[in-house]
């Protein structure tokens, strides 16, 4: 209770702030009370009163996350209790203090927001490519269900016009296929996608019941390959393999590093050319940093996978550097990529004007060209000042509001380096699938403990490449471009995590629910929520406004500077039109029930 | 309508003590259904005289669910009945599935009709996943005779179906019949297979001894029954025929730890 009238009135300090600073916000001392629910008019009028804190706001924000935190774990069963509390973090001041357990098993019943094995394989990393048909080989549903779910946008290429990604290819299994094997059907589906579409890859997406039964999807894809000439891979990624989507993600790039990287010949056709590794093209985000990039004078060789084709990923290996915005998702080829071919790879975001501004420098410092470096300075100004305007006026009713993030395994921390350029602060971040080096950073990969569940996933190793390995730099010359830790340095080869750029008294959740999401919004009120569709409209009947971060809710791109000014516009429309937040629902004025008083 | 299931290790006997002692039965009057489930197709061969043409899962897959019982319900000798689950050949597919499908659908089609004095279940080898236990769950075989020798991994293979028959005896109503033993002219076999019946809280229902008339009637494509009805070993048929009409001892078996059972195994003099 306690903990609930500190958290209106924090929100009623930090609306009281931006009334100030812009006319336009003199109604917003009824947000908070709205956002509380329970607070009746006149309640509201006590919040909005000055209010004279006895402890230092800080103190105040990390006593609230703990609070927060404790009435999560309290309404957990102890067996549920003793799993969960390692999952969720109110932030400690020192960075060792702050271990998180992650990829480990979903509790049955505890209602995760994770997704299965196939979804990460199909739906997030194979699922983008254009040129390739990639065929669902299972029962309908699974087919049906990631179909045109995911906002990777997609345009034919001039010279091959195929996009297949508006399509959905299934075997559609049946019960005969599953008694008597499916590799029949899914051959004859082969059959089928070369003589409609002429396809030059096609790839196999297992479902559970083909792991159940044994379909060799790699040796029908072998024939398939032997048969037609093309590129084909299967896949064994049954959706009960692993802990979630992440799994997926680890089978996909295997694949790919497998059978297609390294198989092309087509050369950069600039010294300063690049891959975008764990860009999917939502909403055009890839498009838009392949714009800027270009305009730097950057060539993109591949994004991985968004807009992406198999034929020009087979020689993604001739980039110069790969530059990676999902760690999660893509990590494993970043790292093979740069074990086989000697490629670095840079941790970037795009995400966020300073983030941008601060991926561009890295990019130029990596390649360390006096005219890419005065070219990327330059487009860094023309690109603000198209913006800086109507950002300022964003920012003029967004700043010192509060938000939580919940997403798959890197928009999270992304997101927090744009709320950031708009005087936001994220105070609840999650991920549905992340591992512990995604919030810790990778420093910590020699001390996470390999269970049963992650070492069923297959890991590949392999070997420099006679032909095409080359190193840019020396061990030594890269320990200097890193030197200098955040401000200085560049990260290289490397990951800091998301809990890095997050304060004490922030919270922190592994395999959110819906549960931990609900007590979250009570005990910290943040004034926006970015999640997905699975709880958007819990999270507005809240009173809470809610965007979805994993597709947009239609718009975009959210990416580089233009981005980052439809996300503020997106965001303040969100913002000042929460429906949910200005209505009282009848049952919190008009009794429910109805009755006469009985007896005689 | 009296539900059995006949379970074993593989290469016991399940299929040929089936159809003789259902031919027994049939001698009797008794009106029965066997449902073979083996993908190989062969429980109902020497009551049909030869395999059959269309098993339930090959008439499903190629007319789809338009079918009737008469294309896969074949009648034999004394008015039994056969079907066939069919499955996959070996090395693809679910087998499994395959049967809870194939009974699935002969329910549906009628094939338990009221009449029937019994239906037995040939079920191959070991209870190896829940496809295969099928025939035990709830509604379907509510008593199972277990065939088995004095072999060691024979009645290993006993114990474990025990293990599989206590947990749907625990939820459901299937019953331990007894163990038949199909002599492999082990030493003091008789013995040993009552004793480790006796353990596990059941009985040797009968000894069915080794006899050449078996093959000889086999190669024929029929029961002893049929093709020798003079010879000892088809009295021995009716014999197990009439002790399984009458039996009336039913139990949830309690299945032995390996150590108990090498113990017996030790007694009976088999580990010398």
């Amino acid at each position: 209770m306690n903990a609930d009238t500190e958290g209106t009135m924090a929100s009623a300090a930090a609306a009281a702030t931006s009334a100030a600073a812009t006319p336009a916000a003199t109604a917003t001392p009824a947000t908070p009370a709205a956002t509380a629910g329970l607070a009746s008019p006149v309640a509201s009028t006590v919040t909005a009163a000055p209010f004279a804190p006895a402890v230092p706001a800080s103190a105040r924000h990390a006593n609230r996350a703990a609070a927060s935190r404790e009435r999560i774990l309290e309404a957990y069963p102890a067996k549920v209790y003793k799993n969960r509390k390692d999952h969720i973090l109110a932030l400690e001041e020192t960075a060792e203090e702050n271990t998180i357990a992650a990829n480990t098993r979903a509790i049955p019943g505890v209602m995760t927001a994770r997704g299965c094995c196939y979804a990460g394989c199909k739906g997030v990393v194979v699922g983008p490519l254009k040129d390739v048909c990639v065929i669902t080989h299972g029962p309908i549903g699974c087919g049906f269900y990631t179909w045109g779910t995911r906002r990777n946008k997609a345009k034919p290429d001039e010279h091959t016009d195929k996009n297949f990604v508006p399509y959905c290819f299934s075997t559609d299994m049946q019960e005969s296929d599953i008694v008597f094997g499916g590799e029949k059907k899914l051959e004859q589906a082969i059959d089928e996608a070369m003589t409609l579409f002429k396809p030059s890859s096609i790839m196999i997406c297992s479902t559970c019941p083909v792991g159940l039964i044994g379909d060799d999807v790699q040796a029908v894809a072998r024939r398939a390959e032997e048969k037609y000439g093309i590129t084909a891979v299967g896949y064994s990624c049954e959706g009960y393999k692993g802990v979630s989507q992440s799994a997926g993600h680890h089978i996909a790039n295997n694949g790919l590093m497998r059978s297609v990287i390294g198989t092309g010949d087509a050369q950069p056709k600039t010294a300063f050319s690049v891959n975008i590794l764990g860009e999917y093209n939502i909403g055009g985000d890839g498009w838009e940093e392949s714009r800027l990039l270009a305009r730097c004078g950057i060539e993109v060789l591949n994004l991985f996978t968004g807009d992406a084709s198999c034929e020009a990923l087979k020689s993604a290996h001739l980039a110069h550097l790969n530059l990676v915005m999902c760690h999660r998702s893509i990590n494993y080829i970043a790292e093979m990529m740069k074990t086989k071919y000697g490629i670095d790879w840079l941790k970037v975001n795009f995400i966020g004007i300073e983030a941008t501004c601060k991926s561009l420098r890295s990019i130029a410092r990596y390649f360390d060209d006096p005219g890419l470096s005065a070219r990327v300075e330059e487009v860094i100004a023309e690109e603000m000042d198209a913006i800086q305007e109507q950002m300022d006026q964003y920012r003029q009713r967004l700043a010192g509001k509060t938000a939580g993030i919940f997403s798959g395994g890197s928009r999270s921390h992304h997101y927090q380096a744009l709320l950031e350029s708009l005087g936001m602060r994220t105070v609840i971040a999650g991920y549905e699938f992340a591992h512990r080096d995604d919030y810790e950073g990778r420093d910590v990969i020699p001390f996470i403990k390999e269970d049963a569940d992650s070492k069923n996933i297959e890991t590949i190793t392999v070997e420099p490449d006679p032909l095409h390995y080359r190193e840019r730099y020396s061990t030594s010359q890269i320990a200097a471009l890193k030197a200098g830790g955040v401000a200085e340095g560049i990260e290289l080869d490397t990951y800091d995590g998301m809990m890095s750029d997050m304060g004490a008294g922030d919270v922190v959740v592994d395999d959110y629910n819906h549960h931990e999401t609900d007590a979250l919004i009570k005990g910290l009120k943040p004034d926006v929520f970015l999640s997905g569709i699975k709880d958007k409209y819990s999270i507005q009947k809240a009173g809470v406004s809610s965007r979805q971060i994993h597709s947009y809710d239609y718009s975009g791109p959210y990416t580089c500077f233009q981005g980052a000014l439809n996300f503020a516009h997106d965001l303040t429309m969100s913002l000042y039109t929460n429906a949910w937040g200005l209505v009282v629902p009848p049952w919190k004025n008009q009794p429910m029930l109805e009755g006469t008083l009985g007896g005689d | 309508m009296r539900q059995v299931a006949i379970y074993g290790k593989g290469g016991i006997g399940k299929s040929t003590t089936t159809q003789n002692l259902t031919a027994g039965l049939g001698e009797m009057g008794k009106k029965i259904m066997i449902v073979g489930c083996d993908p190989k197709a062969d429980s109902t061969r020497l009551v049909l005289g030869g395999l059959v043409q269309k098993t339930v899962l090959d008439t499903l897959r190629e007319e789809g669910d338009d079918i009737d019982l008469e294309d896969v319900l074949k009648v034999g000798y004394a008015g039994i009945k056969g079907v066939e689950s069919g499955g996959p050949e070996p090395g693809v597919g679910c087998a499994g599935r395959g049967i809870i499908t194939s009974i699935n659908l002969l329910e549906s089609l009628g094939a338990y009709e009221a009449d029937l004095d019994y239906v037995f279940y040939d079920v191959l080898g070991d209870v190896v996943c829940g496809g295969f236990a099928m025939p035990i769950r709830e509604g379907k075989a509510r008593e199972i005779y277990i065939v088995c020798s004095g072999e060691m991994m024979a009645l290993y293979a006993a114990n474990n179906i025990a293990k599989g028959i206590s947990k749907y005896a625990q939820s459901g109503g299937v019953r331990l019949g007894g163990l038949i033993c199909n002599s492999r002219k082990v030493d003091g076999e008789a013995e040993l297979v009552s004793a480790v019946a006796a353990e596990i809280g059941t009985q040797m229902i009968h000894f069915v001894p080794r006899d050449n008339a078996v093959q000889r009637a086999e190669i024929n494509k029929k029961t002893v029954i049929e093709y020798s009805p003079q010879e000892p070993q088809a009295d021995e048929y009716r014999a197990l025929a009439r002790k399984i009409d009458g039996n009336d001892m039913f139990v949830i078996p309690k299945p032995m730890a390996i150590d108990r059972l090498e113990e017996i195994l030790m007694e009976h003099g088999i580990l010398d």
